[in-house]
């Protein structure tokens, strides 16, 4: 079940989030999208774009915060969070690496590319590496399935990867070069 | 071989407005609103014999018509395109690709329904695809085909593109509305059905990407060209998106009636089995339908040429036959082990569960800690029988189809792969160590 992660009233940001003038702008294109009085219909595209303006995760605070742009209760924002797996309720390690290991990417080998992704960062999943670079998680069925095994992070996917391609692509994402083709 | 959808799918730059208008797109906007009624196009799509491309095969012209029309009341047409089946990704390459296709369905199909503001519903994960859409979005409207008076017929469209948050059940029409509505993607009771109170109560389509694709050569050409491709009540091209082990998986579009046998083999297509070896099972039609063993893929039970249309892939019913869904077609290779893979599956289902109707909640969580236990060697014979058990308990029991198509492909894979769950019964160690690939006489290939 996906809404089994209870919201962790602990996880905090120290200040108060606000928008740029920019972002601002965007989030009212959206919500302009909706008619009068279902504005609440542009809740989980704020959300995506809270968490990547906060720091990767979203905080009481930042929830608190697109509650208010909202008009909505602050439950329905927890409610909208906990249920979706791609947000993130913890903090998260600068690259989160979701490993898709749904049926078909595994009959081409997910299973070895997650066990070698963590032996390499020496992680597990659901971990983040001391240096708070990695994040190493699994993931359900991404659609890539015929160009697996594959990952996701943030909005790139990198397909028919193998031991060597992953080790490179952790060098790369290391030395800050996140364009990376793969 | 005749490409409808990815015609011009490797024609530089067809994801820009110029190429794609240059290829003879927006045709199908033109004749509809300049040349057709709304009630023409319908009859078209009737003609047409097109079926829901989503997975359940219903014809859309039909579903088109069960659309209430109150006065004064708004209506509107969702895309989805939250293609989370586990092996489907043809709707994402259709979008990444010819994103204006989607756009011109959604116009046409729109102005048929009368609705004036539309929404493609799009997974989360696929927020570039997102990007792409909104792109080719933006040059519709700077172009006059979005908007008000569009080429000054009278009828007016915005078009959105909202994406989900990673959940894999709001690919179900009522979730994607619930999700919509900026809530958790719990599926609704029907009735009512969208097609009365959908989106906030309002009339509502929901169509999958492919279906609506396919409206534009079915309005340029005519439903009645379109039917002649394909056999019988499987009319038209249909993408397949092919995963698994196979020499060429990816994207491809099919007419419907060609052989298994050819789409898994032929040069056009898959190419066969990676690696030169065997065909052990497939799944023709996305993770939730009913594994097929290698004697019945290329073959119905009865001996005859199995095709690729929705009938000759359920010929058999739940004996010997599977089903075409969502045309996520995942071939397994003589290594694969068959119990590992459907408690990878029920593993999926066990995660997405809503978690709504305990008949679904529980059931998929014990039918995968059961399959985890045979995997691994320490489960016992009872177990085998117990999950055909907690079948029944889920079948017919529930809000929405998640529990069924989390049982039904168990009950599958039991039935025509017994000897390898009792195997891993019987042999617990070697069960840890290697899969039972092609062993047993009954599943040995020729
Ligand atoms: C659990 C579940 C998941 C589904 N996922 C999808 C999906 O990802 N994409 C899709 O088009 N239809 C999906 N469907 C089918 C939709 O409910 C609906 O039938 C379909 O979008 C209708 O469009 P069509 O008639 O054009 O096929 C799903 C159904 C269920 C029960
Ligand atoms: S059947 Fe499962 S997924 Fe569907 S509504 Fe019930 S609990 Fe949710
Ligand atoms: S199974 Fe991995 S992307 Fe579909």
């Amino acid at each position: 079940m996906s809404s089994t992660t209870p919201v962790d009233m602990s996880l905090r940001h120290s200040e108060k989030p606000q928008f740029s003038e920019e972002k601002m702008a965007e989030v009212q294109r959206i919500i302009a999208q909706f008619p009068e009085g279902k504005e609440k219909s542009a809740l989980i595209r704020i959300l995506h774009i809270a968490e990547e303006e906060f720091g990767g995760w979203l905080s009481i605070e930042t929830m608190d915060y697109v509650a208010e742009i909202l008009e909505i209760q602050p439950i329905e924002v927890y409610e909208v969070a906990t249920f979706y797996t791609m947000f993130n309720l913890d903090k998260t390690g600068k690259y989160v690496f979701e490993v898709c290991r749904t049926g078909p990417c595994m009959l081409v080998g997910s299973d070895q590319l997650i066990e070698h992704i963590g032996k390499k960062l020496n992680i597990k999943v659901g971990e983040t590496t001391a240096d708070g670079m990695f994040t190493l998680k699994t993931a359900e069925c991404l659609g890539a399935c015929g160009y697996g095994p594959m990952l996701q992070c943030g909005k790139k996917y990198h397909e028919h990867l193998t031991p060597e391609k992953v080790d490179q692509l952790i060098e790369a994402y290391r030395s800050g070069n996140t364009n990376t083709e793969s | 071989m005749r490409r409808l959808l990815l015609e011009h799918d490797q024609v530089p730059g067809i994801e820009t407005y110029e190429v794609y208008r240059k290829q003879g797109g927006y045709r199908s906007v033109e004749k509809a609103l300049k040349k057709m009624s709304p009630e023409d196009v319908l009859e078209e799509v009737k003609k047409s014999g097109l079926r829901g491309r989503g997975g359940a095969g219903f014809p859309t012209g039909m579903k088109w018509s069960f659309l209430a029309k109150p006065e004064g009341v708004p209506r509107h047409l969702l895309c989805n395109a939250d293609e989370s089946e586990p092996g489907t990704f043809k709707d994402r390459y259709l979008m990444e690709k010819i994103p204006h296709l989607l756009i011109e369905g959604m116009i046409t199909s729109s102005y048929a329904l009368g609705a004036n503001v539309s929404y493609i519903y799009i997974r989360g994960e696929y927020m570039w695809v997102l990007d792409i859409l909104e792109k080719a979005v933006a040059e519709a409207y700077d172009n006059g085909w979005l908007g008000k008076n569009i080429l000054g017929s009278g009828f007016d469209l915005d078009l959105y593109v909202c994406p989900g948050g990673g959940a894999y059940i709001c690919g179900e029409e009522t979730a994607l509305i619930e999700s919509l509505e900026g809530k958790r993607g719990n599926p609704r009771m029907k009735p009512p059905f969208p097609a009365v109170a959908g989106l906030w109560g309002r009339p509502t389509v929901v169509n999958n990407v492919e279906s609506i694709a396919a409206v534009v050569p079915i309005v340029n050409d005519g439903g009645d060209e379109y039917a002649k491709i394909g056999v019988g009540r499987s009319t038209g091209t249909k993408l397949i998106s092919a995963c698994g082990n196979l020499e060429r998986p990816g994207v491809y579009e099919i007419e419907m009636g060609i052989t298994v046998e050819e789409f898994i083999y032929g040069d056009d297509y898959c190419r066969g089995i990676a690696k030169g070896k065997k065909l052990k099972a497939c799944v023709p039609g996305g993770s939730s339908v009913p594994i097929l063993p290698h004697y019945l893929v290329t073959k119905t039970a009865t001996g005859e040429d199995r095709l690729m249309t929705y009938e000759s892939l359920a010929e058999g019913g739940f004996e010997s036959g599977s089903m075409l869904g969502s045309g996520g077609f995942i071939v397994f290779d003589e290594d694969q082990c068959i119990v590992r893979n459907t408690w990878n599956f029920a593993r999926f289902y066990a995660h997405e569960s809503c978690g709504q109707c305990s008949p679904c909640r529980e059931g998929t969580g014990w039918m995968e800690k059961v399959l985890n236990r045979l995997e691994h060697g320490q489960g016992n014979m009872r177990d085998i029988d117990l999950l055909a058990d907690i079948n029944k308990k889920i079948e017919g029991n529930t809000i929405c189809p998640l529990g069924d198509a989390a049982a039904w492909p168990v009950a599958a894979a039991i039935r025509h792969f017994r000897d390898e769950f009792e195997w891993h019964v019987n042999h617990r160690e070697e069960a840890q160590k290697r899969n039972y690939g092609l062993i047993s006489e009954k599943t040995a290939s020729a």
